[in-house]
């Protein structure tokens, strides 16, 4: 599923945005794969549309609602204390861009288009004021920042000869199953001046997902299977040796 | 070799996950405990998601204690009728287990609850195991055993049965209970509970030695069986190629312990398991008193 279009202005240029794979097949063997979004940016004529414009991609994984707790010591021992939620907590989140962000547009445009790990939309639910709200933010971005899942990149957009622009993603193996969106956009002068979207879907295949279902589905047989295996493969190993 | 793990939803070193397993296995091997209170907290410093490390880690137990119950069994090793009243205490203590992990769950401090239980218990047994050790080897300690005899709060539960092969004439509430104990802290630790197990049956049922360790195994198999069905049911965190990857090795580890245990000096062997029993115990404790690995955890809603 592709498509793209200009938003305003009829002197825009128009984005035509392609991923490498719509398809990340997770199976035995997986440890993640990289994923190459590209694609060229023109004037509604068709040509190339011109100098001054920076691209900025943003990758994001499905969302999931989350409780954040936070460890804090009493008499001594680490306990869990305070909590907050998050309503859409996006499983996986990179941006990347032509140039530092900064140089590209101001803050409250940044916030709008989330361009960066700090500005995530996670959607906090309860009221719990704004400062005690950031640093659970910042938590939570340095948690997932850490197992790879959260990152930004602002050199990691290459644009070359004006039209053609291309960006490196990587996925790590620890990925949540779903649809993903990648989502282009071009910059000229602080104001994004064209945005298309591609989705990337990843799911487990084969056995991976023959497993997770049966897990799910039919938790009884799973469990039976699981016990199985284990008398089965003890037993076989003692036979074994007793025969050496 | 990378492996990925379909319910841990991550990619792991398979060669690490068989080390692992074979390193459980010789303990299991030498000392007749499953080795879950080492596979636990081992898969969660790797990197498993905690509730997916316990849930395989029994089951892995499951199959490194096949072998032992079979062993034993043959050659009278182990005392049926307790064993099945332990075994129904354990499937009783699982059930509750279940509730109370949801219970500290829904209450956002399971794992610190966890690590708390690992620092008592492992604390506990592993302070007393190489207290008894040095003794041994020192030669100092009180080298007569104990006359057998078993708690006096045993003694005064009502409705006795004879349990020929411990040589024990007591009520079967003693052993239900002991059983209902070892569920609990195997549904909650991911552990066989042979490192409490043992002891409890020589010092408060005061069984005979030569059952104890096959009726320990005996109920160990049974109990990590009903709590991977629990955990299958309940959680749905039990991987299945976790499990394999950590049979691989732990079955394997558990007949090379078990020729190494024909060899090797007992005092020893205690004193290692003690060691590595109190390394586990003291890196729980670093994480609850000292600086926990995280600050902040995340649950889904």
């Amino acid at each position: 599923m592709l498509f793209a279009f200009a938003l305003m202005g009829q002197r825009d240029p128009i984005l035509v945005p392609e991923v490498s794979q719509h398809e990340v097949q997770v199976r035995q063997g997986f440890t993640g794969t990289e994923l190459l979004l590209f694609g060229a940016v023109l004037d509604p004529a068709g040509r190339a549309a011109g100098s001054g414009y920076d691209i900025v991609v943003v990758l994001k994984g499905p969302s999931e609602p989350v409780r954040l707790r936070e460890k804090e010591r009493f008499v001594g021992v680490w306990i869990n204390a305070a909590s907050s939620d998050f309503r859409s907590v996006p499983s996986f989140f990179a941006v990347a861009s032509s140039r530092p962000i900064a140089e590209i547009v101001d803050e409250k445009t940044a916030a709008i288009y989330e361009f960066g790990t700090d500005y995530i939309q996670l959607s906090p639910s309860g009221a719990i004021d704004p400062e005690e709200q950031a640093r659970f933010k910042t938590g939570l971005v340095d948690l997932k920042t850490r197992q790879q899942l959260y990152k930004q990149d602002f050199s990691g957009v290459q644009i070359s000869e004006q039209v053609l622009y291309q960006s490196r993603i990587s996925l790590p193996s620890n990925v949540s199953t779903g649809a993903y969106t990648a989502e282009t956009f071009a910059v000229r002068d602080g104001r994004v001046i064209a945005s298309a979207l591609a989705e990337v879907e990843v799911k487990k295949v084969g056995f991976e997902r023959i497993v997770a279902d049966y897990s799910q589905e039919w938790a009884l047989v799973y469990g039976l299977l699981a016990v199985a295996l284990a008398v089965g493969m003890g037993w076989a190993a003692g036979r074994l040796f007793a025969l050496m | 070799m990378d492996v990925y793990l379909p319910i841990a939803n991550l990619s792991v070193n398979g060669l690490w996950i068989v080390a692992l397993g074979a390193l459980t296995g010789i303990l299991s091997g030498l000392f007749g405990v499953g080795g879950g209170f080492l596979t636990t907290p081992l898969l969660i410093f790797y990197g498993i998601p905690p509730t997916v490390a316990a849930a395989s880690a029994s089951t892995q137990v499951t199959g490194a204690s096949v072998t032992g119950v079979l062993a034993h069994g043959g050659r009278g090793g182990v005392d049926y009728r307790m064993g099945i009243v332990m075994v129904a205490g354990g499937i009783i203590g699982s059930g509750f287990g279940a509730l109370l992990f949801r219970f500290f769950r829904s209450i956002g401090q399971i794992d610190v609850v966890i690590s708390a239980l690992y620092v008592i218990l492992l604390g506990t047994i592993g302070t007393l195991m190489a207290r008894e050790a040095v003794q041994t080897i020192r030669g100092t300690g009180n080298t007569q055993a104990a006359r057998r005899r078993h708690h006096p709060l045993v003694a005064s539960l009502p409705m006795r049965w004879r349990f020929y092969r411990s040589g024990l004439y007591i009520s079967p509430l003693a052993p239900l209970v002991v059983g209902i104990a070892v569920g609990v802290l195997t549904m909650l630790m991911g552990v066989g509970g042979g490192f409490i197990l043992v002891p409890a049956m020589l010092y408060i049922l005061g069984m005979s030695a030569n059952v104890v360790v096959g009726t320990s195994l005996y109920n160990i198999l049974f109990v990590t069986m009903a709590t991977t069905i629990m955990h299958s049911l309940t959680t749905k965190a039990v991987d299945i190629v976790l499990v394999f990857l950590l049979l691989l090795g732990s079955v394997t580890g558990a007949q090379i312990g078990s020729q190494i245990a024909v060899k090797a000096k007992p005092e020893i062997l205690r004193l290692i398991l003690a060691a590595t029993v109190l390394l586990v115990a003291f890196r729980m404790f670093l994480g609850l008193f000292y600086k926990p690995d995280e600050i902040y955890t995340l649950y889904p809603l």
